[in-house]
């Protein structure tokens, strides 16, 4: 496998991609809406795309993922999908009866111009039924672009402000970026035991993880609820997790609802998880309980026992960008050296709302005085390429990482998304101490299977 | 079956055999019903589906990058050399090259990939965005094969221009553009040569296919597509007979080959037992050479002794089990029906994605009373049919796994996700130990059983 690709860096001038690191904006937007109960994603576009997406989800979470289409053919495509949207809308109802309808574009009707609020208005939809959009051209951003914008339609569409001028209930929004169930239901846990309500959205958790009954749920009990959305606005405080999943969302609930925010990183490893629960924290004047100073400690004890297995170790890192940072400073944080740290996101000018991937993570690379290549908006040959002149102890990153892990023969964690050839993934937390453990296992699994694998006879030990 | 409920317009779509609805013939290759929760694809992905397997051809993705992402490397197709086709290449078109036009980006792309990969044919597939902006994918390729002495093919596969099965005639035309009129002398040949259409060497299927052939004493000159490369494409009309396993993809490309250089086809089928040894015989027929009419025998003899212990052995346990099936191809579905019976069970639901009428009356023919008979279903009716018609298994591709999983309902994977052969002999023999292995698995246990709340 990868046989083709050379040492030697070669010229890369066209902005095509070898080996992409990233997918469209609509599987985003299509997760993002899954994480809203009774929902059914709607594509508006030709077959292919919701086919596609609906398959890529499914092999991931190993769950039915539900979406409809607009069914373009070559008349839609040349005068207008208003009519086949407004035909599927009834359609939707009619037979699939979700709450809620949330309609995403492709790059098709992105191009022909499709006007989907207009289309929305003329349709006929049922009392207590909701329809919304997110535009999400495919040829902009990356699928965590889709997610973000899909989480922001959420906030436009839906958030109020029911108190009088000024006041706020005591909850906080979460938005929780574009992470596993797994992950969702960890950070709900800890903010239950911070004793603090919250309203997280999008919350796929109980959707695409839902739990074997012997009856096909087309809506499981899961997701955000139109209520709950509605409430946002009356929130005190907003913590955004990954910026650029989550942060545009709550700018706009700044705007609209004057609700204020802290963007944060996904709190995976031992800094970001503090930084998290330190923020709710300052904002609800309340106390970090012991069962989590426990948990705390747990992860401090064995990042000790565990640290000499770390230390200096080369790893690389690639993903959503949202992750990889969160992820490239608990590295540091155990004494690994991230030398390669790709996305395939494009990265966004430093001091906007999205943020400069590059600028971040090399700003983290620097502190610890580590000398990295640092990328985004790459793709998986130019990390293999990286590799071959600099090699690593360990590769971190989604299934499509493996091909580089065999080519190079280098140990490899799974990490992300997609995770197409193992199951359980989107059960198991990454996030907080808990999901921090778990990563010291993988990680530290990883590394000493490779040292019992290639160790002499004479070298191979019992206790390491 | 009247108190399912279907869609409006998909009435026509679903049909129950010993019913009155009976005589009313099935409609089949329409566009879906706009909302539908469709198990379809594109003309692209249907392009791309036959075209992929072409191994030491560069495969280009023109358009932006999700289209290219979910086709990297998914089909599970083998290949014995090299593996270019195994790397995923996108132009990744951005936001200002729909606005001004993606042409020069797919030129620097060419330019880019072509001289470092050296690959004997280029294929471009174009994308839903770019039939709309209307690059024109003909003229930057032909620029291109000029400037680097290579077949720089077009496959114009915009989604929305119809459904998958327009993109299999598409990378059809593209596969035909690619062969050359017969060079060898025929008659001077010892063994008889043949073009085996159809089969995308999933888990290695087309080398059983290829070796049966070989021990009866036939070549097999070229494989559509499965690990086949530019030069043996080339050659496909140095053949006598083309089969057609997958007649959806490739029934096409035969008739074309028949008409342009008198290469007579016929349909074959090597799933299950009884097809496979059918299949056999009709192409030791064709050749009318006693030698390879009883060499086909006596391989089919041997392969007999062989598996059929086994067969049996899986009969006696899954006799009276039901099965239901949702393929692509109509002739896949037809050839599973037979195969079912073989190991004792009966199929209860059939659909498909892509059937043509001629197969749907074979599949009227031959299903058993009662059974559902559905084209281009969607999950809410395959739930409905497979729990009113007491499946115990669902054949199908990636979506319908977790699906018939929920309902506490077997799984055989007979699309892309196959980890082991399917067909010929030993296929069959695999078949049935998959749908042992998930129907007669102890999870289903845990799914039946379990606490009661609020007892003792």
């Amino acid at each position: 496998m990868l046989e083709y690709t050379p040492k030697e860096m070669i010229k890369r001038d066209s902005g095509g991609m070898i080996n992409p690191a990233k997918t469209c904006q609509p599987v985003g937007a299509m997760y993002a809406a899954l994480g809203i109960h009774s929902c059914l994603p709607h594509s508006h576009g030709s077959q292919g795309c919701c086919s596609f997406h609906r398959m890529h989800l499914t092999r991931h979470f190993r769950d039915p993922i539900m979406a409809s289409t607009s069914s373009f053919t070559e008349g839609a495509s040349v005068f207008g999908g208003g009519a086949n949207l407004k035909t599927s809308i009834k359609n939707v109802f009619a037979i699939y009866n979700p709450d809620v309808i949330a309609i995403h574009t492709t790059c098709l009707s992105e191009t022909i111009g499709d006007d989907i609020p207009t289309a929305i208005r003329q349709s006929e939809i049922p009392e207590g039924k909701v329809v919304f959009h997110a535009n999400t051209p495919s040829y902009q951003g990356s699928h965590i672009t889709g997610f973000s914008n899909m989480t922001n339609a959420m906030v436009t569409y839906f958030s109020e402000t029911k108190l009088a001028d000024g006041k706020k209930e005591k909850f906080v929004n979460i938005i929780p970026g574009f992470v596993n169930p797994a992950d969702m239901r960890e950070i709900k846990r800890l903010t239950e035991e911070m004793g603090i309500k919250y309203i997280m959205f999008p919350d796929t958790s109980g959707v695409v993880d839902s739990p074997m009954t012997g009856k096909f749920e087309m809506y499981p009990s899961g997701g955000t609820t139109i209520p709950e959305l509605k409430k946002t606005g009356d929130a005190k405080f907003t913590i955004s997790l990954g910026r650029f999943a989550s942060q545009m969302a709550a700018e706009s609930l700044e705007k609209k609802c004057k609700i204020p925010f802290v963007s944060l990183k996904e709190p995976i490893g031992i800094k970001a998880t503090d930084e998290f629960l330190m923020a709710l924290r300052g904002a609800f004047a309340t106390e970090i309980p012991e069962s989590l100073e426990c948990e705390r400690g747990q992860l401090v004890d064995v990042m000790t026992d565990t640290h000499f297995h770390f230390h200096g170790k080369k790893v690389a890192i690639f993903g959503d960008p949202d992750v990889v940072t969160a992820m490239t400073e608990f590295c540091l944080s155990l004494g690994m050296l991230p030398v390669h740290v790709l996305t395939g996101t494009p990265g966004g000018a430093l001091g906007s709302g999205l943020g400069g991937f590059e600028q971040e993570v090399k700003a983290m690379l620097n502190e610890a005085g580590v000398c990295g290549n640092v990328k985004a908006a790459g793709d998986l040959f130019t990390l293999h390429q990286w590799i071959k002149n600099e090699p690593v102890d360990l590769l971190i990153g989604n299934t499509y990482g493996k091909y580089i892990a065999r080519a190079e023969d280098i140990p490899f964690v799974r990490f992300g998304f997609p995770i197409l050839d193992r199951a359980i993934h989107p059960y198991m937390p990454v996030t907080g101490y808990r999901g921090a453990l778990r990563l010291i296992e993988q990680i530290s699994d990883a590394l000493l299977d490779r040292c019992d694998r290639d160790a002499a006879d004479e070298d191979f030990e019992l206790v390491m | 079956m009247e108190d399912v409920v279907l869609l409006k317009g998909r009435e026509q779509f679903v049909r129950q055999k010993g019913e009155r609805h009976q005589t009313l013939p099935i409609s089949c290759g329409a566009e879906s019903v706009a909302g539908c929760v469709s198990q379809r694809a594109c003309v692209y992905c249907g392009a791309r589906v036959v075209l992929n397997p072409v191994a030491d051809a560069l495969h280009l993705v023109h358009g932006p990058i999700g289209c290219a992402s979910y086709t990297w490397d998914i089909r599970g197709s083998l290949n014995s050399g090299k593996s270019l086709y195994r790397e995923g290449f996108s132009t990744d078109l951005r936001e200002k090259d729909i606005i001004f036009g993606g042409e020069t980006k797919l030129a620097a792309a060419l330019d880019e990939l072509i001289p470092k990969y050296q690959p004997p044919v280029v294929f471009v597939y174009s994308t839903c965005v770019v039939g709309i902006i209307g690059d024109d994918l003909d003229a930057v390729c032909k620029a291109a094969a000029e400037k680097y002495g290579v077949p720089v093919l077009p496959v114009q596969s915009s989604g929305f221009v119809g459904t998958k099965s327009i993109g299999y005639q598409t990378a059809c035309d593209v596969l035909f553009k690619l062969i050359e009129p017969p060079t060898t002398k025929l008659l001077l040949r010892r063994r008889p040569v043949i073009n085996y259409l159809g089969d995308f060497n999933l888990a290695g299927e087309a080398w059983i296919i290829r070796s049966y052939l070989k021990k009866i004493g036939i070549d097999v000159n070229v494989v559509f597509t499965g690990d086949s490369r530019y030069e043996e494409i080339r050659r496909a009309a140095n053949a006598e007979l083309n089969i057609i396993q997958c007649a959806g993809s490739m029934f096409y490309l035969a008739q074309k080959l028949e008409e342009a250089y008198h290469i007579p086809f016929m349909q074959v089928s090597f799933l299950g037992v009884e097809d496979t040894a059918d299949s056999l015989r009709k192409i030791a027929r064709f050749t009318n050479d006693p030698g390879i009419i009883r060499r086909t025998e006596e391989v089919i003899a041997a392969e007999l002794r062989r598996v059929m212990p086994d067969i049996s052995g899986y009969r006696t346990a899954l006799s009276g089990k039901k099965a239901a099936v949702y393929v692509g191809g109509g002739f896949k579905a037809i050839s599973l029906i037979r195969q079912f019976r073989e190991i004792g069970m009966e199929v209860v639901m059939v659909g498909t994605q892509t059937g043509r009428r001629e197969d749907y009356e074979i599949i009227g023919d031959i299903a058993n009373d009662g059974t559902i008979i559905l084209d281009d279903a969607n999950p809410a009716e395959l739930e409905r049919f497979m729990l009113t018609q007491g499946a115990d298994l669902l054949v199908g591709g990636v979506k319908e796994r977790p699906l018939a999983y929920k309902l506490g309902i077997a799984f055989v994977d007979h699309n892309h996700d196959r980890k082991h052969p399917l067909a010929g002999f030993e296929g069959a023999v695999n078949f049935a130990h998959e749908v042992y292995t998930t129907i007669c698995s102890p999870v289903w246990n845990a799914v039946k059983g379990g606490v009661v709340r609020g007892d003792l």
